[in-house]
């Protein structure tokens, strides 16, 4: 069989002269949205490092009169919640607390789905049996539950609760890498590091691993969304951890006042909104970035 | 066929422009193309990949991939009519009716969810007006009419249940169904074995011949030309070189490009034999067998065993080149991998140097790995893209305890070896060309110093041209360094030229094996003789052509 | 035939999957602190020592983990999750009481993102790049991270407290004794806006597979073939394009189906669904293991049924799986 005509090589000429990060740049640029994604990622950035600006102590303790409404005292710009606690630094501790669960967990589950993915997908046999009917049973247990079981049991700390996502969440990645994997081994030149006398490990690590992250890479701004939505549903029940603030948290008890004081659920309600929409847009512009296959019509 | 039909060309192409999306690596894909078609005759489009040869036939469908690619000039006549003046509803009656296309790849050109029935009965339902009943026969008697055993079941197949011939001869029946007058066929016989292709060229030709249909047959293989093409027509880079009637174009080329195409094909006369009797023998293999077994593990279903190497013995001799030659599903390309041992062979030897490669442990696998190295056939595939040139040609001396600078060093004398810029070291894969990748993998091979090159179709991805010059150097190679080839490949004009011996598989055996020379000229075995005899353009000696220079 | 066979293979895939989950249930039920025993002298208000040890021996929590093991498994093969000592009766009976009401809530919400999704997805395609493609997209990546208590939340304050349009909680009135059609609409009430809650984030999820799907499809080479036959747009979309841009839909389907259960988790608290969501959520906050762990089991059964459910139905519809 022949190459096709190939009428786009564009990519191919043009990366000759520029760096590698300077073409996915400008790849990436091109998604509008995607820029806003990233730009929106900033905000939650910037929000969750001057967090202690805002509020240096304890954005639990209360800042003035319970129950103001936004935009009424300027010592409280978003007003307060029923018990008189500042809601704008409620939000940026917020933002600390779910980037951190967000990358954390992420990392996490990206990494127990790499190890179990790769493996099952390089090796294939029973190995691929058995380890994908575990993940398989993992799957099968809805998410949420197997974390709400798992936080009953460990108790409700941060680092617990950060696992337990992370544990509930690397099935989907497994799956990825696994498929990729098996993709990618029957190529020729996995078949001609091994002719080279490479061994399994180098190969997985090495030769495969490079190639098969790019859509890994994507599909970890996903996990992050999803890990953020986790953590601030199991908040928002009241599960979380008391300790910190947590837009959850703030939703949840926003809920006993809803009725009076919507505003207090609404705001950290639109905060969680827009990080896992900043994350959902990062996702498209590298998947665009990096998959460069799909052209724009 | 009408004498006035006859007459007046069916497809006019005058002055054709099209222009590419800014970013490619020309302006315009067609620059002027003047062409026509007659009835009764197969006008032969033919060009190397980035011709633009396909997209002439997107032109004539008016199926071209707009805004991005899109026609800028000249004008096309279809019966006398203008199609760039139809309306898109005109031109919808026209597709399918009186302009019939085949397509390259019968596998993705058959929707895998329709019965081959629906397929052919959705042309009949578009353009005609016949009844349910009326259209199921009509099916069936148009898989009749391209020579598809038992029409009558095949109607109800999905396109996955039948063979890749069939499937292409199916294509074929819907084209032709409501005998157009014109059938764009591109590259139609590109996807498919030896034999395959030379039944559909001959099934295209009997049809053509029986319905006075003109033919725009697009197509690279210059042995495809010469077996069905009227007229010729050479495309290079979007403009029009040559054209002429088929005998003049294929023995007095005028054009440089065409003459330098030309002179690429290989032609089926083996080289003088070598005397190899003498030399050592370095790898021997006996009584080989693979078998595929049911796929997947204890929980999915299971499929027939399938015997991809069923006892095959051969030996290779110092500075020797062995063919192994056959269709796809001979099981050539499992020979390569259990000679290398990347995959296990179920039993059999495979001896080197005394030493058996099946059974030997880790560590000496690993040694003996360094006398055995691969080129492989995909040049995109084979190059790990996210290393650099050097590294890739380094890694396997690096990997056997080469120190990293000096195997670094030797990586850029092998580059000059394979006739690349030592410049190339610091670029990647993609930066390069087919042939050029090639280069690169035969660099990582020969980076090791080995005693064996096993080359799984080294060239058949590549152009004509392109093809000719890899082949050049391996042969070359193969005298300086002393290296036994086993070369795999289905091509046997490439076989005849390189090939010292040849020994021919089919279905996982070996059925016969001799001198290059011998095997062509005085086949024994019957499969054999059917393979020769379906070379296309087998009876068309490429002419030589005094002080061209091929490259 | 051949569909029931292909249906028994699928099944028997099912095996090990279901011992596994067992086997981790079991694990979770001896990493959590405190056993049967505990609970039950917890519940009785304190006993002496030697009861306590007398008890143990009689639910075998004497024995070796694994004879433990083995029994717990018998036990749950046979629907027995044990005993729940918040609602004083067997585990079994309280999950079947809320099955029901949770596999409505699912099989609407499904139902309603599936198609609306998978129509949304195919429109935004077909005009791809085009204003209508651009509105339905982006309301896709809101839908698709606006977290579902959230939405349920506002929604509430929205539609029930604001305009009193709709019922701010529960499956239906209580003490209305409605019967017939009444009944039936005043359930479709309350279901409203707990299906929009809980459906939204996935039929922003099977818009935006489908509108990938569907461009992808319409590149492949057979659509190509029937525009060459003279078929026109419209011909394409549903003959050509539609049937396969859905397998990697229905893909999904099936594998999300986990993930929507345990969504209703939150979207159950939030509207007083007695649904399995709301009982898993209480069990938490109440430690009531038995309830949590038997839970989790008829889930995974709900779901593995569900799946193998979507599995005929892409047999059906891929005509490339061979059904032996």
């Amino acid at each position: 069989m022949r190459e096709p005509d190939t009428i786009l090589p564009s990519a191919k000429l043009q990366a000759r002269d520029e760096g590698r990060l300077r073409v996915f740049w400008r790849r990436y640029r091109r998604n509008r949205a995607a820029v806003l994604g990233l730009v929106l990622l900033g905000v939650i950035i910037l929000m969750a490092l001057t967090a202690g600006l805002i509020e240096p102590d304890d954005p639990l303790r209360r800042a003035g009169e319970p129950l103001t409404w936004p935009f009424q005292d300027w010592s409280v710009p978003l007003g307060t919640d029923q018990l008189g606690r500042d809601i704008l630094a409620g939000i940026f501790h917020g933002a600390r607390i779910s980037l951190l669960i967000g990358v954390v967990a992420t990392l996490i589950a990206i990494g127990i789905g790499i190890v179990v993915g790769s493996i099952a997908g390089y090796f294939g046999g029973w190995v691929d049996d058995v380890l994908m009917r575990v993940t398989e049973a993992v799957q099968t247990v809805p998410n949420f539950v197997l974390l709400l079981a798992l936080v009953a049991i460990l108790g409700p700390s941060i680092d617990n609760i950060i696992l337990a996502v992370g544990i509930v969440s690397w099935t989907a990645p497994a799956r990825l890498v696994r498929a990729e994997f098996m993709s990618l081994r029957s190529r020729e030149f996995v078949e001609a590091v091994r002719n080279l006398g490479l061994g399994d490990t180098a190969i997985i690590f090495k030769e495969i691993l490079p190639n098969a992250l790019p859509p890994v890479i994507v599909f970890a701004s996903i996990v992050m969304a999803v890990s953020i939505l986790l953590e601030s549903a199991l908040a928002f029940l009241g599960l979380g951890d008391p300790n910190y603030a947590s837009w959850g948290n703030m939703i949840g008890q926003g809920r006993n006042v809803l009725r009076t004081a919507w505003y207090c659920a609404a705001i950290p309600g639109i905060a969680i909104l827009l990080t896992v929409l900043s994350f959902s847009l990062l996702g498209e512009g590298l998947n665009e970035a990096l998959n460069p296959r799909q052209k724009k019509g | 066929m009408s004498e006035d039909a006859a007459d007046r060309p069916i497809l006019e192409i005058e002055g054709l422009r099209i222009a590419l999306p800014p970013g490619a690596d020309r302006p315009l894909a067609l620059e002027g193309l003047d062409l026509t078609v007659r009835a009764g005759e197969i006008v032969c489009l033919v060009g190397e990949s980035g011709s633009g040869k396909s997209l002439a036939a997107g032109a004539v469908m008016r199926l071209l991939p707009e805004p991005a690619v899109r026609m800028t000039g000249g004008t096309i006549h279809f019966e006398g009519q203008d199609l760039a003046k139809l309306s898109e509803r005109q031109m919808r009656q026209i597709r399918g009716d009186r302009i019939g296309m085949i397509f390259q790849e019968p596998m993705t050109a058959l929707n895998p969810q329709k019965t081959v029935g629906w397929q052919i009965d959705e042309v009949l339902k578009l353009h005609t007006d016949l009844r349910r009943k009326a259209r199921r026969t009509r099916a069936i008697e148009l898989l009749e009419h391209v020579h598809i055993p038992d029409p009558a079941s095949t109607v109800n197949a999905y396109p996955h249940q039948v063979s890749g011939g069939q499937r292409q001869r199916v294509m074929i029946a819907m084209a032709l169904a409501l005998q157009p007058k014109l059938v764009i066929a591109d590259e139609p016989t590109t996807a498919l074995d030896v034999t395959t292709q030379l039944q559909i060229l001959k099934l295209i030709r009997e049809l053509q011949e029986e319905m006075g249909s003109g033919i725009l047959f697009i197509t690279h293989d210059f042995g495809v030309v010469a077996e069905i093409a009227d007229r010729v027509a050479v495309l290079r880079e979007g403009v029009l070189v040559e054209q002429g009637s088929a005998t003049e174009v294929l023995n007095r080329p005028r054009h440089a490009y065409t003459r330098a195409l030309i002179a690429s094909v290989p032609a089926l006369e083996p080289p003088p034999a070598k005397a190899l009797d003498a030399a050592p023998v370095v790898l021997e293999v006996e009584g080989l067998i693979k078998t595929f077994a049911a796929r997947g593990g204890f929980f999915s279903g299971r499929r027939q065993a399938v015997k991809a190497v069923d006892d095959v013995s051969f030996a290779l001799r110092r500075g020797e080149t062995l063919g192994v030659v056959g269709e796809s599903g001979s099981g050539k390309t499992t020979v390569s991998r259990c000679v290398t041992r990347l995959i296990e062979a179920d039993d059999g030897r495979v001896v080197i140097d005394g030493d058996d490669i099946l059974e030997a442990s880790r560590a000496r696998l690993r040694a003996m790995r360094r006398d055995v190295q691969m080129v492989f056939q995909d040049p995109m595939a084979s190059l790990n893209p996210r290393k650099r040139v050097v590294d890739l040609i380094a890694q396997g001396p690096i990997v056997h305890g080469t120190p990293r600078a000096q195997a670094r060093e030797r990586a850029r004398e092998l580059l000059e070896l394979v006739e690349l810029s030592p410049a190339a070291a610091d670029r990647y894969p993609h930066e390069f060309s087919g042939g050029q990748r090639q280069r690169i993998g035969i660099a990582r091979a020969l980076a090791l110093e080995p005693k064996i090159l096993v080359a799984d179709e080294p060239v058949s991805a590549l152009d004509v041209s392109v093809q000719a010059q890899v082949l050049r150097l391996l042969a070359d190679l193969r005298d300086r360094l002393h290296l036994s080839l086993l070369f795999v490949t289905h091509d046997l004009r490439v076989a005849a030229q390189l090939c010292d011996r040849v020994a021919v598989m089919e279905k996982g055996r070996i059925v016969e094996i001799g001198p290059t020379a011998k095997l062509f000229g005085a086949p024994e075995h019957g499969y054999t003789k059917k393979l020769l005899a379906s070379i296309p353009g087998r009876d068309w000696t490429p002419p030589v052509l005094e002080g061209e220079d091929a490259a | 035939m051949k569909l029931l066979r292909y249906g028994l293979r699928r099944l028997l895939q099912a095996v090990p999957v279901i011992l596994l989950i067992t086997v981790g249930t079991f694990l979770l039920l001896q990493l959590a602190p405190g056993d049967t025993v505990d609970a039950l002298v917890g519940d009785m208000g304190g006993a002496d020592a030697q009861f306590i040890a007398r008890l143990r021996a009689e639910y075998g929590l004497d024995q070796p983990v694994w004879v433990q093991l083995w029994r717990y498994m018998l036990k749950l093969f046979q629907f027995d999750f044990g005993w729940s000592f918040v609602y004083e009766q067997p585990v079994s009976a309280v999950l079947m009481d809320r099955l029901g009401v949770t596999l409505l809530l699912m099989a609407t919400s499904l139902f309603f993102a599936f198609t609306i999704g998978v129509a949304l997805g195919a429109i935004a395609a077909r005009r791809a790049y085009s204003l209508t493609d651009n509105v339905i997209s982006t309301l896709g990546l809101v839908f698709y991270s606006t977290p579902s208590f959230f939405l349920g939340l506002m929604m509430i304050v929205l539609f029930s407290v604001k305009l009193g349009w709709l019922p701010a909680g529960g499956i239906e009135t209580i003490a209305a004794f409605y019967s017939g059609l009444d009944y039936v609409i005043d359930v479709a009430l309350h279901l409203v806006m707990p299906t929009a809650a809980l459906s939204l984030i996935y039929l922003a999820l099977y818009l935006r597979l489908m509108r990938a799907s569907v461009l992808e499809t319409a590149e492949q080479d057979y659509v190509r073939t029937a525009r060459a036959k003279g078929a026109g747009e419209t011909r394409l979309m549903f003959h050509h394009i539609m049937r396969n841009a859905l397998l990697p839909v229905v893909t999904l389907l099936g594998l999300q189906f986990s993930t929507v259960l345990g969504g209703s988790v939150v979207v159950e608290t939030i509207f007083t669904i007695p649904g399995l969501g709301q009982l898993a959520y209480q069990s938490v906050v109440q430690r009531d293991m038995n309830t949590l762990m038997g839970i989790i089991f008829l889930s995974a059964v709900v779901v593995l049924v569900v799946n193998f459910l979507t599995d005929l139905v892409y047999a059906r519809l891929d005509s490339r799986i061979e059904l032996r």
